[in-house]
């Protein structure tokens, strides 16, 4: 499986450009995905050593099969359709002793139930939010709109013109979502629902 | 202030108790006097509205969603709603809304039906309300869902921040950033009655030997502070060039931690 022997990449006819073995991409490629300050896609890093995207995928997938074989404190992860590196969240405890971190403040509920609503209606307007939740929740959109968890999506073409809302790259990544595909479907919660109590 | 919970307190109240803790699913309300002092805090627990306070009911009483005793509910319902007025908490408007329709739907039900009607094309007048509570319900699950999911996200770790991240701080405060903080003193200023007697001219050049003086001394200036020391308005706007300047000179830099906070200017690191 090492790619030792794999064919050299080709790489752009580019200034001070060389080629690049598949080996070194892939040690390239980590290193990147762990500078950057967000999560990364592979168009960006191909871009970035001028490169052909699918070499870089590859590279990526064996980083990935060697972060689950190797077991260790890091993982490798997708995250809002990019890459990124963080450390598990089994060993919290102890990265939060030597961080001297204790969990921020979580939402409010109301900021919660809204953000829900948001996440599953996009784009959704205020009154329609308020039909759901039966509230006004003036302050909850305040509060997500200042931790950018969400954005305005523009207006609706109806009476008021409503501004609409949806979620923010933010919010993939502050709840680790791969894309809004992967939350669970909103029919699956009747159940669960109607279940409770 | 969150509005996840009430709470009222009498006049002379000086401490808050701990806010309700947070769990997203039964909601108690609760009325309890405080021994120590003579406030009586109202807790309305989760009742974020009023679908929150019919469901609870509704969940209460143990009764079927879908064959809701509108009566008993509506009784229940305004019950509460006239111990909440009683306690003076201010009720909202959504509240006496959904009190509107749970009185009409309740005629609706001692309505005879129309004989006449074909069974199926009868439809039960509860049908709105309850297809309401129940999307209202499946959206207080995804709730707890992203609870969860942020629960867990807080456990793992990017590495630390680096020189090179994109969200530091320096580069973010742009001019409209800087504007606002000279609009707010500039109105500050302006709600102050001036006497001003003699004209005291400083100069751009004094204003800026003054500052650089400052950010040398101290390390780092609240540009807030800055701007406030100055005594006139004319001042003012000598001090808002004479920080632009040093911006554009790259003699300092600016930072601001968070969006509309406090801006501090300190000496620029060498290039």
């Amino acid at each position: 499986m090492e790619p030792e022997a794999a064919e050299p990449i080709e790489a752009d006819e580019v200034e001070g450009t060389r080629e690049i073995s598949a080996t070194e991409l892939k040690g390239i490629t980590e290193s990147l995905i762990f500078v950057a300050d967000e999560p990364i896609d592979s168009k960006f890093i191909a871009k970035v050593l001028r490169v052909e995207q699918p070499a870089v995928d590859e590279a990526i997938q064996s980083l990935v099969e060697d972060y689950g074989d190797r077991a260790g404190g890091l993982q490798l992860r997708e995250i809002a359709g990019g890459w990124q590196i963080s450390t598990r969240a089994e060993h919290h405890e102890y990265v939060r002793a030597y961080l001297k971190s204790k969990p921020s403040a979580k939402l409010s509920l109301a900021s919660l139930e809204t953000l829900a609503v948001i996440a599953y209606k996009q784009p959704v307007t205020v009154p329609e939010i308020l039909e759901i939740r039966g509230v006004q929740s003036p302050s909850a959109i305040k509060t997500l709109l200042d931790k950018r968890l969400i954005v305005a999506k523009g207006r609706k073409e109806t009476v008021g013109r409503p501004m609409m809302y949806g979620t923010s790259k933010e919010f993939l990544i502050q709840f680790g979502l791969k894309d809004l595909s992967e939350l669970p479907s909103i029919e699956d919660f009747q159940d669960l629902a109607g279940a409770e109590s | 202030m969150t509005d996840d919970s009430q709470t009222i307190e009498k006049p002379s109240a000086t401490e808050t108790k701990t806010a309700p803790s947070i769990s997203v699913a039964g909601a108690t309300p609760a009325i309890a006097s405080d021994h120590e002092s003579d406030q009586l805090k109202v807790t309305l627990g989760e009742f974020e509205g009023p679908l929150d306070l019919l469901l609870y009911l509704i969940r209460q009483d143990q009764v079927n969603i879908y064959d809701i005793p509108v009566a008993r509910i509506t009784d229940e319902y305004l019950r509460y709603l006239k111990l909440m007025q009683e306690l003076d908490l201010a009720v909202a408007g959504d509240f006496l809304v959904m009190a509107a329709q749970l009185v009409e739907l309740k005629s609706r039900m001692l309505l005879p039906r129309d004989p006449l009607a074909v069974e199926e094309e009868v439809e039960d007048p509860r049908a709105e309300l309850v297809n309401r509570l129940l999307e209202h319900e499946k959206f207080k699950a995804a709730a707890q869902m992203l609870w969860s999911r942020a629960t867990v996200e807080q456990a793992v770790f990017m590495r630390a921040e680096i020189e090179t991240d994109k969200n530091n701080p320096e580069v973010a405060v742009g001019l409209f950033d800087l504007l606002t903080v000279f609009q707010k003193i500039l109105a500050r200023h302006k709600e102050e009655v001036m006497m001003e007697i003699e004209r005291e001219e400083v100069s751009m050049a004094e204003m800026i030997e003054r500052l650089r003086n400052m950010v040398r001394s101290a390390g780092e200036v609240n540009l807030m502070k800055f701007f406030e020391s100055a005594k006139s308005r004319r001042e003012l706007v000598v001090a808002f060039l004479s920080v632009l300047e040093l911006v554009r000179m790259a003699e300092i830099s600016l930072t601001q931690r968070e969006t509309f906070g406090e801006i501090t200017a300190r000496a620029a690191s060498p290039a």
